[in-house]
């Protein structure tokens, strides 16, 4: 297993090497697909170059990136590839770790005796990682987002080494990397819901009576809350002390909550704030941003047996309803797609959904040239790309999670249904 | 001087025309109010008019009209007498505690190579500089009220001069202000009209009967400004009066005023002659430049004149001809005095400072300013001051500002960067640079367009932004000998700014405005793009709804409509159903 990962390693770091020797990495990182105002490299120079002055990075509005990021590059400015590509590996490598050590139920006699071909065998569950491994480094759009240096990539290691020790059942180092990335940008403070499903499945054993199971759920949770609010003040609290002053929160929250830039990205928030009426604007700030948080409850209450799947949907609902979303963002949760590849012959618009993705990030590059730099075509075109990506996207999400919850009905109920009189049943949503 | 105590106002009348020529402390006729004992206020009004031909045919005429007003506010009195300086403007100085403030209204690009400095630098469009009192603490509330009044004053529309565009240099303007450049202002006849008011004699008597609107505004560059600053009456500066200096700098072209012909007369230019002196004025003179024409072989001057007088401005000694309006001689016979030029002047003097601006780059998301500063002096470096204020929607990166001179990197000994805040206040960029002798310095600095919200485009979105013309200010080294004794009657033109030394001159030089292009969003949009967006964030929410509300169960068949309908008929008649 070693090895093809190293393989599969070597060849990830030739090729973004190779880019960032080229001519082509300048014009990755000036992409308005790949960063965007939170995330942008040149900003992070931008902030450094500002502190050299004797002016805060903060006093602008060209830098939001959080202080510890700022003394982070402020070491590490020289070694700045180094630091991404190592930040990639690093997160395939940990989700690699993480799915091998996952737990698949093997309990075939719980499940009717035709779901056989349901339950996935051992052989097919010795690659997932390597695929999941391959899927993240060598997803184009993992790749644009790490020649173009954008601290997503830093973001989405930070997550996925707060997946991994969830799943180990670390609970303080979950809460620690969970508040650092909550730190660097507000939206996986949904990802803590995880913690109502986390439990079930590891006390499940504990549970001698019914109190004791509430007792010991109630006091996880408290724990856990603890841990998470407590390293995420201690980290608020060190940035204060790091650049003296509290300048920063409304410059890195402020900006996230309150998208004051309108500089075009892939997400919905940029058009829609440009064109709003002034006296609707706060209104519909808020809708926005409660509807990313909106979810949550909902999925981890239809989800807690299934946490690993619950990582995927909120994942997903980040990246796509998020104020400044990047492609590295996509690449995150695109990267758990292999998990779920037993599900293929439960989706139903998967070639829709993957040709459509195709021909907007293809078109993307086309329709901002037509736009910015040859001026025939105008903002509505880029626009309407963006709308059709996240269509798409949403449609894929949505998909995958109509394929899981079939699955799982199949498991219970047996895969081949027959309706009263014998003929063979149809499985409708009611 | 004595003032009175209380809140009178005494506001003289108009003077009898027995005083004209008279000096500058006789007063009009007293009012009844004022009791006699207390001395009268001295007000002293100098006029002058200064004619330079320019090499290229051009001819650039420069009206001063300083009136000096004696009074003393930082005692604790209210009161004012008005006598020559206008009352508006000394109210606005009273009320809104300002120390120094100088306007100007600009038409039209002032061409350096081509005709050297101008006596009174002036970016294009409006400009706003205020030095407040050291006793004022609300800034940014008194500078909005007093946008306002100077946009009622001078019929301009200054309110449009708010935090966005106002910034606070460190260095470049001393002592320390607040400052404001707009431009896109086209200059008019309404703006003139009430800058004329200002003037003692009104638009009656004096230089200022040549000021018409349809001749002025026929020009290359037409600029008019308010100056008010405090003056030293004596060297160790115990006592300070007010100066208030209105100028008029106008450039008549060669083939739009001059048809073509190289002979220029007061009344080609402003289609007036002068008959009379301003009554209270104690000085008022005409200055023809004629250091070119030293044996009259360039240009010949009519009617000749036997004064002449020499004067050491923007680094150089001048010679001048000069005409004293007070003399009733000057006006001869006809008892009009029309001054007639002929003739073309010779090449002049390189200016030694001058500086260039444009913006590079292509498409609408980034672009570069490139500000070119020339130093034309064969062996002496000089440092230069440079100011820039950009607006916030080009967003600049401090870390792409790269100096250059002669092929090599120039770092500049002093960088003061204030970057701008979304909405609220523009980047400001002060930077110390040292220009080599004879050299080309070359200052560039990245940016990136803004998209705005599409109420904040102007009407006409695609013409694009103006950014304000960038400022160098510099003590430039001078072939002759500066005048430094300040209380010696000079002309007012030499006089504006005041040498401190010998070896060198002030000297202010301003870049062009540029023009940048944003990328704009759909304007017709709006409700459509409220519209598909909801329905895209709707979709998301509708299958998820369903997803997570809903549960998979069998479907049954439901029987055709026909079948339906007949099951129900089959009910009513109590048979069983199909």
């Amino acid at each position: 297993m070693a090895a093809p990962l190293t393989l599969l390693l070597l060849v990830a770091v030739t090729v973004r090497a190779a880019l960032f020797r080229s001519s082509l990495s300048e014009l990755i990182s000036e992409r308005v697909e790949v960063v965007s105002p939170l995330t942008a490299w040149k900003r992070v120079i931008e902030g450094l170059a500002l502190l050299d002055l004797g002016v805060s990075p903060y006093s602008g509005d060209v830098f939001h990136e959080t202080p510890l990021t700022i003394y982070l590059f402020h070491f590490l400015v020289d070694y700045a590839e180094v630091t991404f590509m190592v930040s990639v590996a690093g997160s395939s490598v940990f989700s690699d770790y993480l799915f091998r050590k996952q737990k698949f139920a093997l309990e075939a006699d719980r499940y009717p005796l035709d779901c056989l071909e349901l339950i996935r065998s051992p052989k097919e569950m010795y690659y997932i990682p390597l695929k999941v491994a391959m899927f993240y480094l060598l997803n184009p759009f993992t790749i644009l987002s790490c020649v173009a240096k954008s601290t997503c990539g830093l973001n989405n290691a930070i997550i996925a080494l707060f997946i991994l020790s969830t799943i180990k059942g670390n609970v303080l180092l979950s809460a620690i990397f969970l508040s650092l990335a909550t730190y660097q940008s507000i939206y996986p403070l949904t990802l803590s819901a995880l913690l109502t499903s986390v439990p079930l499945s590891c006390l499940i054993n504990l549970c001698v009576t019914q109190w004791i199971c509430v007792f010991l759920f109630w006091w996880f949770i408290v724990q856990y809350a603890f841990m998470y609010l407590g390293s995420l003040f201690v980290i608020i609290c060190l940035s204060f002390f790091l650049l003296g002053s509290w300048d920063y929160l409304p410059s890195v929250y402020g900006f996230i909550l309150s998208v004051p830039d309108l500089t075009p990205n892939i997400g919905l928030f940029w058009y829609f704030f440009a064109e709003m009426f002034e006296h609707f604007r706060l209104f519909f700030l808020c809708v926005f941003q409660i509807n990313v948080f909106f979810y949550t409850i909902p999925l981890s209450i239809k989800l807690k047996e299934h946490p690993v799947f619950l990582i995927f949907m909120q994942l997903a609902v980040i990246s796509i309803f998020k104020s400044y979303p990047t492609v590295g963002d996509i690449s995150l949760y695109m990267a758990f797609l292999p998990v779920w590849s037993h599900l293929h012959r439960f989706l139903r618009n998967i070639f829709l959904v993957s040709c459509v993705l195709l021909a907007c990030s293809a078109l993307f590059p086309v329709l901002w040239h037509l736009w910015i730099y040859a001026g025939s075509a105008n903002s509505n075109f880029y626009y309407a790309i963006t709308l059709l990506f996240n269509v798409a996207q949403i449609l894929l999400v949505s998909d995958y999670f109509y394929a899981f919850l079939r699955r799982e009905h199949h498991l219970t109920y047996g895969l081949y249904l027959k309706r009263k009189d014998g003929s063979e049943a149809t499985l409708v949503l009611k | 001087p004595n003032i009175q105590q209380g809140r009178q106002r005494c506001i003289y009348g108009e003077v009898s025309p027995t005083e004209a020529g008279g000096g500058s402390d006789s007063p009009a006729p007293k009012p009844a109010a004022s009791p006699p004992s207390v001395p009268r206020p001295k007000d002293d009004f100098q006029e002058e008019l200064v004619i330079r031909p320019l090499h290229s045919g051009d001819i650039y005429t420069s009206f001063q009209f300083r009136t000096l007003w004696e009074t003393d506010f930082t005692r604790e009195n209210k009161v004012s007498h008005y006598r020559l300086f206008p009352k508006s403007l000394g109210q606005v100085i009273s009320k809104f505690s300002v120390r120094e403030l100088h306007i100007s209204f600009t038409q039209g690009y002032w061409r350096t190579m081509q005709w050297g400095q101008p006596y009174l630098p002036s970016p294009p469009g409006a400009e706003l500089w205020v030095w407040f009192q050291d006793s004022l603490t609300d800034v940014d509330g008194t500078w909005k009220e007093l946008t306002n009044v100077l946009s009622g004053i001078f019929c301009a529309s200054l309110n449009f001069i708010d935090s966005t565009n106002t910034v606070q240099p460190s260095a470049s303007f001393k002592p320390l202000g607040i400052g404001n450049v707009t431009d896109h202002q086209i200059v008019c006849t309404e703006n003139l009209t009430p800058w004329k008011k200002l003037l003692p004699c009104g638009s009656k008597a004096g230089l200022a009967v040549l000021l018409k609107s349809e001749k002025l505004f026929h020009s290359s560059f037409h600029s008019q400004a308010v100056h008010i600053r405090p003056v030293c009456k004596d060297d160790q500066c115990k006592t300070t009066s007010w100066e208030l200096r209105q100028t008029l700098n106008v450039v008549f072209d060669l083939h739009n005023s001059g048809q073509g012909k190289n002979e220029w007369s007061l009344f080609k230019m402003f289609s007036r002659t002068l008959t009379e002196a301003c009554p209270v004025a104690s000085s008022s003179k005409i200055y023809i430049d004629i250091t070119d024409n030293s044996q009259g072989e360039q240009f010949e001057l009519s009617p000749a004149t036997p004064l002449l007088s020499q004067a050491v401005v923007l680094g150089d000694r001048r010679t001048f001809s000069v005409y004293d309006l007070t003399q009733q001689i000057t006006f001869g016979t006809m008892r009009s005095l029309n001054l007639l030029i002929r003739g073309k002047s010779s090449d002049m003097l390189r200016p030694l400072l001058h500086a260039e601006r444009y913006v590079a780059g292509y498409g609408l998301q980034t672009g570069e300013i490139h500000t070119l500063m020339y130093n034309n002096h064969p062996y002496r470096s000089f440092p230069v001051l440079l100011l820039d204020s950009v607006p916030w929607y080009l967003r600049l990166y401090i870390h792409t500002l790269t100096v250059t001179s002669k092929g090599k990197d120039n770092k500049p000994s002093y960088i003061h960067y204030q970057p701008s805040k979304d909405r609220v206040r523009p980047h400001l960029l002060e930077m110390l640079v040292q220009l080599p002798p004879n050299s080309v310095t070359e200052v560039t600095l990245q940016f990136e367009r803004a998209l705005l919200k599409w109420t904040e485009y102007t009407p006409d979105p695609n013409h694009g932004f103006y950014v304000g013309s960038s400022v160098i200010s510099s003590l430039v080294p001078s072939i002759v000998a500066m005048d430094t004794n300040n209380s010696r009657e000079r002309p007012l033109f030499s006089s504006f700014f005041p040498s401190k030394e010998e070896s060198s001159y002030f000297v202010r030089v301003y870049t062009e405005p540029l023009l940048v292009n944003l990328p704009t969003p759909d304007f017709s949009m709006p409700y459509n793009v409220i519209c598909l967006t909801c329905t895209v964030v709707a979709v998301g929410y509708g299958s998820l709804y369903n997803l997570l509300t809903r549960s998979f169960q069998i479907e049954e068949p439901s029987p055709g409509l026909a079948k339906r309908i007949a099951n129900i008929i089959r009910k009513m008649r109590g048979v069983p159903p199909l």
